[in-house]
C-alpha cells in the first residue's frame, strides 16, 4: 500500500483550480524541463484524454507552460506564464493526440533546444498533484519527482550500473529506488535513481566521466 | 510506523500515551525522515497560505478573482452577515463564507492548499478560521488541528479514496468534512473517539454524493458544496460533543463509502457526463465557454 505523507493530504500548496489538471500539469512540465536540461527554443505539447478536452477551463495550458519556464506548482505567477514564455523566447504550441494505454491526464512534450537537439517526454498527472513521467525518447520509464532524482541516458554496456552505484556509495548517497529501462540489448538505456539525499556536484562530475554515458540529469525532490 | 485505520491510531494512543496531534507528528517524522521543526514549519506555511486565500477572496479590491462561471460571491455573504442577517449563527456563517472565499481564489488560479484536494480546499480552512475567531484560538492550536485532519484524511485515502474521479464527491467533500469535523472536536477538547465519531457522521451525511462538475470545471456545484462540507463538519462536532456517538464506527463507514464509490458509474465520477453537468443550463454554459476560447 502506498505510503502517504500528512502533506499529501494537507497539501500540496498549489495554484488552482485542480490538483490533477493544474498542479500536476505544472509538475509534469517542470520535471520534463529538468530532464531536457538545456536552454529551450520550442516546446510542443500533445494533450491526451481529459487534458485535451478541458485544458483551457482548468488552466492546464498555463500550468504546462509555467512548468517548462521553471515555475513550481505553487508559483503565484502561473496565470501569467504565456507572458513569461514570451519573455524567455520559448515558442509554445498545443496539439491534441490519442495515446495508447495511458492515464486520462497525459501530455507528450517535444522539446527543441537552442542547440538544435530535441527530446520527447511523456508524463501523466495521476491525481492529487502526484505525477509520473512514463517515457523519455520512447523508452518507458517511471519517475515521480518525489525524491531527489538522478537520470542517466547511456549505452547498455556491462558494468555501467555497478560503476554508478559504487560512486554513489563512496559519496554516502543512500539509494531509495533504482530502475534500469532499455529498448534493445546493447543500445540506448535509461537508469533512474531516486535518492533520499541531494547528490552534490562533485559526485555528478564523477558520474559524468563514465564512458557509456550520453546524458546525465539531476533534480531535487519537488513538493 | 504503520497506520492504515482509525483502530491503528487508537491502538497507538494506548501503547505510546500520545494525543491525536502527537501521533500525527510522530507518524510524519517516521515516514519523511525530517525533523519535527521542519515538519511543524511546513504546516505553519500551509496555514498561512490558507488564511491568505480566505483574505484574498474577501478583499473588495480583488475584482479579477473570478472563475469561468462564477466569482465574487463570498463577499456578498460577508455584506449580508455584517448587516446582521446571519441565519446559521456566527460561526457557521463565517465557516461557509471562508470556504466559499477559498474556492473563489482556487477557481481564479490563485494560491491555495489542497485539503485533501483543490476541489475540496475550502472546507477545512473555512471551518478552522471560523473556530479560531469564535473561540479565540492560537495559531499553534490550529496547526495541531491540521495534523489531526491530515491523519484522518490519510486513513480515508488508505482505506477508500479522496478523489472525485475515483469515489465521487463523497470522497472529496465528504473526506474534507470528516477531516474538519475531527479537527473541530480536537480543538474544542473532545476525545479521540469523539473526533472519529464526528468524522464518521460527516461521511455518513454525504454518503453517495456524486461528482458532476458543470463544464468539467471546479466551480458548480463544487463551490457551494464546500460551504455544505464546512457546515456539516460543525454540526457533526456539535452532535458528538453533546454526547451523541456514531452508531457505526469510523473505519466501517469509510469502507462503506469505498463500496459506494466503486459502484458509482463513470458518469458520476468527475467526467461531467451525468448529474447537473448534463442539465440544459449546464450544456449552455459549456457551449458558451467553448465559444469564448
Amino acid at each position: 500500500m502506498e505510503n502517504y505523507s500528512i502533506f499529501d493530504i494537507i497539501g500540496p500548496a498549489m495554484i488552482g483550480p485542480s490538483s490533477s489538471h493544474t498542479a500536476g500539469a505544472a509538475k509534469v512540465a517542470y520535471i520534463a524541463r529538468s530532464i531536457f536540461g538545456k536552454p529551450i527554443k520550442k516546446v510542443t505539447f500533445y494533450l491526451h484524454g481529459s487534458f485535451s478536452t478541458t485544458y483551457k477551463g482548468h488552466g492546464t495550458d498555463k500550468a504546462l507552460i509555467a512548468g517548462v519556464c521553471g515555475m513550481r506548482p505553487d508559483d503565484p505567477s502561473i496565470p501569467f506564464s504565456y507572458e513569461k514564455a514570451k519573455d524567455m523566447n520559448i515558442e509554445i504550441t498545443f496539439k491534441k493526440i490519442i495515446l495508447d494505454d495511458v492515464h486520462p491526464n497525459t501530455v507528450k512534450m517535444i522539446f527543441e533546444g537552442l542547440d538544435g537537439t530535441t527530446q520527447s517526454i511523456i508524463g501523466s498527472s495521476i491525481g492529487g498533484g502526484k505525477v509520473k513521467i512514463i517515457s523519455i525518447d520512447d523508452i518507458d520509464v517511471a519517475i515521480t519527482g518525489s525524491y531527489a532524482t538522478l537520470i542517466t541516458q547511456h549505452l547498455d554496456l556491462p558494468g555501467f550500473v555497478a560503476d554508478i552505484s559504487q560512486i554513489l556509495a563512496k559519496h554516502h548517497i543512500n539509494i531509495a529506488f533504482m530502475k534500469v529501462f532499455r529498448e534493445t540489448k546493447g543500445e540506448n538505456a535509461v537508469m533512474v535513481i531516486e535518492s533520499d539525499d541531494v547528490i552534490h556536484k562533485d559526485t555528478l562530475e564523477k558520474i559524468s566521466a563514465l564512458e557509456a554515458l550520453n546524458k546525465l540529469t539531476f533534480f531535487e525532490a519537488i513538493q | 510506523m504503520k497506520i492504515t485505520t482509525a483502530k491503528d491510531i487508537l491502538q497507538l494512543r494506548e501503547t505510546h500515551n500520545l494525543n491525536f496531534f502527537e501521533i500525527a507528528l510522530k507518524y510524519e517524522v517516521s515516514t519523511s525522515d525530517l525533523n519535527q521543526g521542519v515538519i511543524l514549519s511546513t504546516m505553519e506555511r500551509q496555514w498561512a497560505i490558507m488564511k491568505q486565500a480566505i483574505a484574498q477572496g474577501l478583499d473588495p479590491d480583488k475584482h479579477h478573482l473570478h472563475g469561468k462561471i462564477l466569482g465574487r460571491e463570498a463577499i456578498k455573504l460577508k455584506t449580508s452577515y455584517e448587516s446582521g442577517k446571519s441565519i446559521c449563527g456566527i460561526t457557521t456563517t463565517k465557516a461557509i463564507m471562508y470556504a466559499l472565499s477559498t474556492m473563489e481564489v482556487n477557481m481564479a488560479m490563485g494560491q491555495i492548499v489542497a485539503a485533501p484536494t483543490a476541489g475540496a480546499s475550502g472546507v477545512l480552512p473555512g471551518t478552522l478560521k471560523a473556530l479560531q475567531e469564535t473561540y479565540d484560538l492560537e495559531d499553534n492550536k490550529i496547526i495541531e488541528a491540521l495534523f489531526v485532519a491530515g491523519l484522518v484524511g490519510m486513513v480515508i485515502a488508505k482505506q477508500a479514496s479522496i478523489s472525485g474521479a475515483k469515489g465521487g464527491c463523497q470522497a472529496e467533500i465528504g473526506s474534507a468534512a470528516a477531516m474538519a469535523a475531527a479537527a473541530t472536536v480536537y480543538v474544542l477538547g473532545g476525545t479521540m473517539e469523539q473526533s472519529f465519531d464526528g468524522a464518521a457522521i460527516a461521511i455518513n451525511n454525504m454518503m453517495g454524493l456524486i461528482c458532476d462538475p458543470v463544464a468539467g470545471l471546479v466551480e458548480v456545484p463544487c463551490h457551494k458544496r464546500n460551504a455544505l462540507g464546512a457546515a456539516n463538519a460543525l454540526l457533526c462536532a456539535e452532535i458528538v460533543l453533546a454526547g451523541l456517538p456514531s452508531v457505526i464506527p469510523f473505519d466501517e463507514v469509510v469502507q462503506a463509502m469505498k463500496q459506494v464509490g466503486d459502484l458509482l458509474p463513470a458518469c458520476h465520477r468527475e467526467t461531467a457526463t451525468g448529474g447537473i453537468a448534463i442539465s440544459k443550463t449546464a450544456k449552455a454554459i459549456e457551449a458558451r465557454i467553448m465559444n469564448d476560447e
